[in-house]
C-alpha cells in the first residue's frame, strides 16, 4: 500500500520528465489542451444527484445500488472500530463453478441470487435461521450458448422492480419472474446464438422499461440496446450501434459535442463497405439513468474484429458513450472514447452520475474510469469531456485532446500487419475491465478496483463465419510496470489524482463496495475478501473464501435490523477462465491472451460458487 | 578422410533419412478414394455392449495421423475456420484446451474427426457440410499434434500467420497418460 503524497507526485513528475528527456520511447500519457479545472469551493467534493441516488432503505435492488451506480451503502453499523469482530452469518452453495460476477440482491427480507450459466435464480428467506431456499427458478438456456460466450459464461446480475426480478440468460433471453412466487411473468428472446449473440449484462429497469444489451463483440455480431416494457416484455425500442442513423435511433435530437461524432450515417461511412453489419459495438456493461432528464447513459464495446487493419475508419458507434431518451431510445449525444479501437478497449465500464463543484454551483457530470486507462469526467448534459486523466500506466496512447475530444494514439504501439507489437499498456482488458468502482459521497472518492497488465499482440486476417469468433489477433499478456497485476485506487475526481492505492499481486476482477461506516470492500482472485479504511486504504479485516472472488459485494439491512455484508466467491470470467474452464497454462495465447498473465492462478484458486454473508455478532 | 568425402557421406546419410521419413510427407491425394463420410467415433473408455473391445480404428487414421502434410494443412484450416478463436493455440478459452491430455469425447483421430463433423452439445459447432472429409481429417491430425501425440518430425516448426506465442515444437506439453498413448 502506498500513500501518494504531493512530494512523491512531484518527485515522480521530475523523474518522468527526466526519463522523457533521456529516452523518448516511453511516452507518458497525458491530456493536452485546456484542462477544464473547476475552481474549488473549499472542502466541497463530488456528490451523487439526489434523484438518481435516493435515501438508502437497507435493500439492494440493483447491482449498482441506485441509478447513479454509486455502489455505496448508507448503513454504518460496521465501522473501522468494530470490523475486527465481523464474522460469518451464513453461506450458500449455488451449485455452479463458473465465474460468478453477479451480486446478490436483497428485497424486504428475501435475497435473490442469479448464477452464471445455467442462470439459476434462487430466493433465500432471510427471516429464518440459515436463510433457507424459498424457491429456485431454472430458465434452462440453450447449452450451445456456452460455445459463443467469449469470456466465460458469466452473468452480471439481476434487478428488482415492482414485484418482479428481471434477468438475462446466456442464450439471449430476458426473463421476468414474480419475486414472491418464483413464477415466470414473461420472457423475451432478444439474441440469436447462431449469430454469436449472447447476453451477460445486468438489465436496468428505468421508467417502466427493462434495458438490455447484447454481448458478442468477439463474434462479429451487430451490437444493440433494447428497451422492453416492464409489464409485458414487449420490445419498445431497439437501437443498433452500427449502420444507418434510423437503426441507431439518431434523429433531430442528436447533438454530439465534438465534430468527430457529427455527420449523417456515420455508422455506415466510418466502416469499410458492409463491415458495420458484423462490427461488434455491443452493450454488455452497465446502464445509468438520470430521472431528472430521463436520459440513460451506457457504453458500447470494441468494434470487430480486433485486428484494426481490417476496419479502417472510426468504426462508429463502437467504444463510446451514448446518452439516450429512456422512453424513445432516441440518441441525445455520443462521445467516442476510442475511435478506431486498436486494442479491444471496449467502453462498457460503469458510468457514475455525480454533481461536482463548479464555480459557485455544481455541474452534472459522469465519472468514468475508462478501459483505455483514462479517468473521464464528462458533462452529462452534452457529452463534453471536462478532464481525462490516466489512472494507470498508459503507453498505448499519448493522451486525450480536449479540444477535439479525440484519443491520441501512440504510433509506436499501433498494430501493423506482419509484425508483433510489443509492450502495449494497458493490455486488452484495459486499465480496468467490467468490474465497477464504488463512489462514496462521504469521502467524495471513487474506489477503483483495476488491473496493471501489458501485452504483445500480432494480427492475422480474421474470417467472418457466423457463430464463430471474429478476432484476428494473437495476444500474450503479462504484468505491467511494478510487477503487481492488480491495483486498488482511491481516486479524487475533482483533483484528478490518486489519494491512496493498494498493489495486489493478482489482477483485480471484483467490483468494490463503499459504506457509510467508512469502509471499502473488495475481493481478490485467490479468495481474500478485504475491508479497508475508506480514507487511508489501511487493511482492517480479511476473510479467505473457498474460491477466488470476482463477484460484487453488497451491504443490506437484515430483517433483524442489523447490517450485513454479502459477496459470492466463484473465480472465472475472462481473467479467471484459466481455472473455471480448466485451461492449459502452457499456451500463452489462451483466453485471448489473458492465460499468460495468470498462469499461477490454478495453484491459487479452484472453481466454486459460494455465497458468504457477514455481520457483527450480537 | 577428405572434407569432400565427409560431405558425400553426410549427403548419403541425409538422403537415407529423407527416404525413411517419406511416409510422414506422403500426400495421399492419389490414394484409393474413400467415401466422403466421417464415421461416428466412440468415446473410450466406454461400454461396448456385446463385445469386449473398442471397434477398430478407421482406415483413414493411418493416412492422416503422423502425416506432416495433413498436419500442415490442418494448421492452416485451424486458423482459417476460426478454431483458434475458441481453443487458442491449444490452451483453450471459449472452448476446452486441446494441448492437454484430457479428451472429453476421445482423442483418437477418428473420434476428433467426429467431434468436428457433428459438433458437441456444450457449444462445439458442427462442421459437416461446411468442410470436406479430407479437411476434417487434416484438422483432426493437427489437433492431435497440439497435444504432442504425433512424432515430432511430422510437426511444423513454425506457426502459420502472426503469433505472439511460441512455435508448436517448443511448446511444453502435459505428460500424456497411459490410456491415451495406448490408443495410438
Amino acid at each position: 500500500m502506498r500513500r501518494v503524497s504531493t512530494a512523491v507526485t512531484i518527485a515522480g513528475l521530475i523523474a518522468a520528465a527526466a526519463s522523457l528527456a533521456a529516452c523518448n520511447k516511453t511516452p507518458t500519457a497525458r491530456s493536452v489542451g485546456p484542462q477544464n479545472e473547476a475552481p474549488l469551493v473549499g472542502g466541497a467534493h463530488a456528490l451523487p444527484p439526489a434523484a438518481a441516488a435516493p435515501a438508502d432503505d437497507g435493500n439492494w435492488t440493483m447491482p449498482g445500488k441506485n441509478y447513479a451506480q454509486t455502489r455505496f451503502s448508507a448503513l454504518n453499523q460496521i465501522t473501522p472500530a468494530n470490523i475486527g469482530r465481523l464474522s460469518l452469518a451464513f453461506t450458500f452453495s449455488t451449485g455452479t463453478t463458473k465465474g460468478f460476477e453477479a451480486p446478490p440482491l436483497v428485497v424486504n427480507g428475501t435475497m435473490y441470487v442469479i448464477t452464471p450459466y445455467p442462470n439459476y435464480l434462487y430466493a433465500l428467506d432471510l427471516t429464518k435461521p440459515g436463510a433457507p431456499t424459498k424457491w429456485v427458478f431454472k430458465p434452462k438456456p440453450a447449452a450451445a450458448s456456452q460455445g459463443v460466450a467469449c469470456c466465460d459464461v458469466v452473468n452480471r446480475g439481476a434487478v428488482y422492480d415492482a414485484g418482479k426480478i428481471f434477468f438475462n440468460t446466456l442464450d439471449g433471453q430476458t426473463f421476468a419472474v414474480d419475486a414472491n412466487t418464483g413464477q415466470m411473468a414473461w420472457r423475451t428472446q432478444l439474441g440469436d446464438i447462431q449469430r454469436g449473440e449472447t447476453i451477460t449484462m445486468a438489465p436496468l429497469v428505468a421508467n417502466g422499461k427493462v434495458l438490455v444489451g447484447d454481448s458478442g463483440g468477439e463474434m462479429g455480431v451487430r451490437g444493440w440496446m433494447a428497451a422492453l416494457d416492464e409489464g409485458s416484455g414487449k420490445v419498445v425500442w431497439k437501437a443498433y450501434h452500427t449502420g444507418p442513423d434510423k437503426n441507431v435511433l439518431i434523429g433531430p435530437n442528436f447533438h454530439p459535442y465534438y465534430a468527430m461524432d457529427r455527420g449523417k450515417d456515420l455508422g455506415v461511412s466510418s466502416w469499410p463497405p458492409d463491415a458495420w453489419k458484423i462490427g461488434g459495438a455491443t452493450a454488455w456493461g452497465w446502464v445509468s439513468y438520470d430521472p431528472e432528464t430521463k436520459l440513460i447513459f451506457y457504453g458500447t464495446s470494441n468494434p470487430g474484429p480486433w485486428n484494426p487493419n481490417q476496419r479502417p475508419g472510426d468504426n462508429k458507434w463502437s467504444a463510446g458513450i451514448f446518452a439516450r431518451d429512456v422512453d424513445t431510445g432516441q440518441a441525445v449525444w455520443f462521445y467516442q472514447s476510442s475511435p478506431h479501437d486498436l486494442f479491444d478497449h471496449d467502453d462498457i465500464n460503469e458510468i457514475i452520475l455525480a454533481d461536482i463543484p463548479w464555480g459557485n454551483g455544481r455541474r452534472p457530470v459522469l465519472l468514468r474510469p475508462g478501459r483505455n486507462g483514462f479517468f473521464y469526467v464528462i458533462d452529462r448534459r452534452n457529452g463534453e469531456v471536462l478532464s481525462a486523466t490516466p489512472y494507470g500506466y498508459v503507453n498505448g496512447y499519448k493522451g486525450v485532446d480536449l479540444r477535439s475530444g479525440r484519443l491520441i494514439p501512440n504510433p509506436d504501439k499501433e498494430p501493423k500487419p506482419g509484425r508483433v507489437t510489443r509492450d502495449i499498456c494497458p493490455a486488452s482488458p484495459g486499465a480496468k475491465d467490467w468490474n465497477p468502482a464504488a463512489f462514496s459521497p462521504i469521502t467524495g472518492l471513487v474506489y477503483i478496483p483495476h488491473i496493471n497488465l501489458c501485452q504483445d499482440e500480432g494480427h492475422s486476417e480474421a474470417n467472418y463465419i457466423s457463430g464463430t469468433p471474429y478476432v484476428g489477433a494473437d495476444v500474450k499478456m503479462y504484468a505491467g510496470p511494478g510487477g503487481n497485476r492488480g491495483v486498488f485506487t482511491a481516486w479524487d475526481p475533482i483533483r484528478h489524482r490518486a489519494v491512496w492505492e493498494i498493489k495486489e499481486d493478482l489482477p483485480l476482477w471484483s467490483p468494490a463496495l463503499a459504506t457509510a461506516g467508512g469502509l471499502v470492500f473488495y475481493g481478490t482472485m485467490d479468495g481474500w475478501f478485504k475491508a479497508v479504511d475508506a480514507r487511508t486504504g489501511k487493511l482492517l479485516w480479511q476473510f479467505k473464501a473457498g474460491s477466488g472472488i470476482i463477484g460484487q459485494p453488497i451491504s443490506y439491512k437484515g430483517p433483524d435490523g442489523r447490517q450485513y455484508i454479502a459477496v459470492i466467491a466463484g473465480v472465472g470470467g475472462w481473467a479467471g477462465a484459466i481455472v473455471s474452464a480448466n485451461m492449459d497454462p502452457h499456451d500463452p495465447t489462451g483466453a485471448l491472451g489473458f492465460a499468460n498473465a495468470v498462469k499461477d492462478l490454478p495453484l491459487k484458486s479452484t472453481a466454486g460458487g459460494i455465497l458468504y454473508v457477514f455481520t457483527l455478532p450480537r | 578422410m577428405s572434407s569432400r568425402f565427409r560431405a558425400s557421406l553426410a549427403l548419403i546419410g541425409a538422403a537415407a533419412l529423407m527416404l525413411s521419413a517419406c511416409d510422414r510427407e506422403e500426400h495421399h491425394s492419389r490414394a484409393k478414394p474413400l467415401g466422403e463420410t466421417v464415421p461416428a467415433g466412440e468415446s473410450p473408455p466406454t461400454i461396448f455392449p456385446g463385445s469386449s473391445s473398442p471397434p477398430p480404428l478407421d482406415v483413414r487414421a493411418s493416412l492422416y495421423d503422423n502425416n506432416a502434410n495433413a498436419i500442415a494443412q490442418g494448421q492452416q484450416l485451424y486458423l482459417q475456420m476460426n478454431c483458434v478463436g475458441c481453443h487458442s493455440h491449444g490452451g483453450g478459452g471459449m472452448g476446452p484446451p486441446l494441448m492437454d491430455d484430457e479428451w472429453r469425447y476421445g482423442g483418437r483421430i477418428d473420434q476428433i474427426a467426429t467431434t468436428i463433423a457433428e459438433g458437441r452439445p456444450n457449444g462445439m459447432p458442427a462442421w459437416r457440410g461446411k468442410l470436406t472429409q479430407d479437411q476434417i481429417y487434416d484438422l483432426a491430425a493437427y489437433v492431435r499434434s497440439l497435444s504432442g501425440l504425433p512424432s515430432k518430425d511430422a510437426v511444423s516448426s513454425r506457426a502459420e500467420g502472426m503469433s505472439a506465442g511460441t512455435p508448436q515444437t517448443l511448446t511444453p506439453h502435459a505428460e500424456m497418460n497411459n490410456s491415451d498413448t495406448a490408443q495410438q
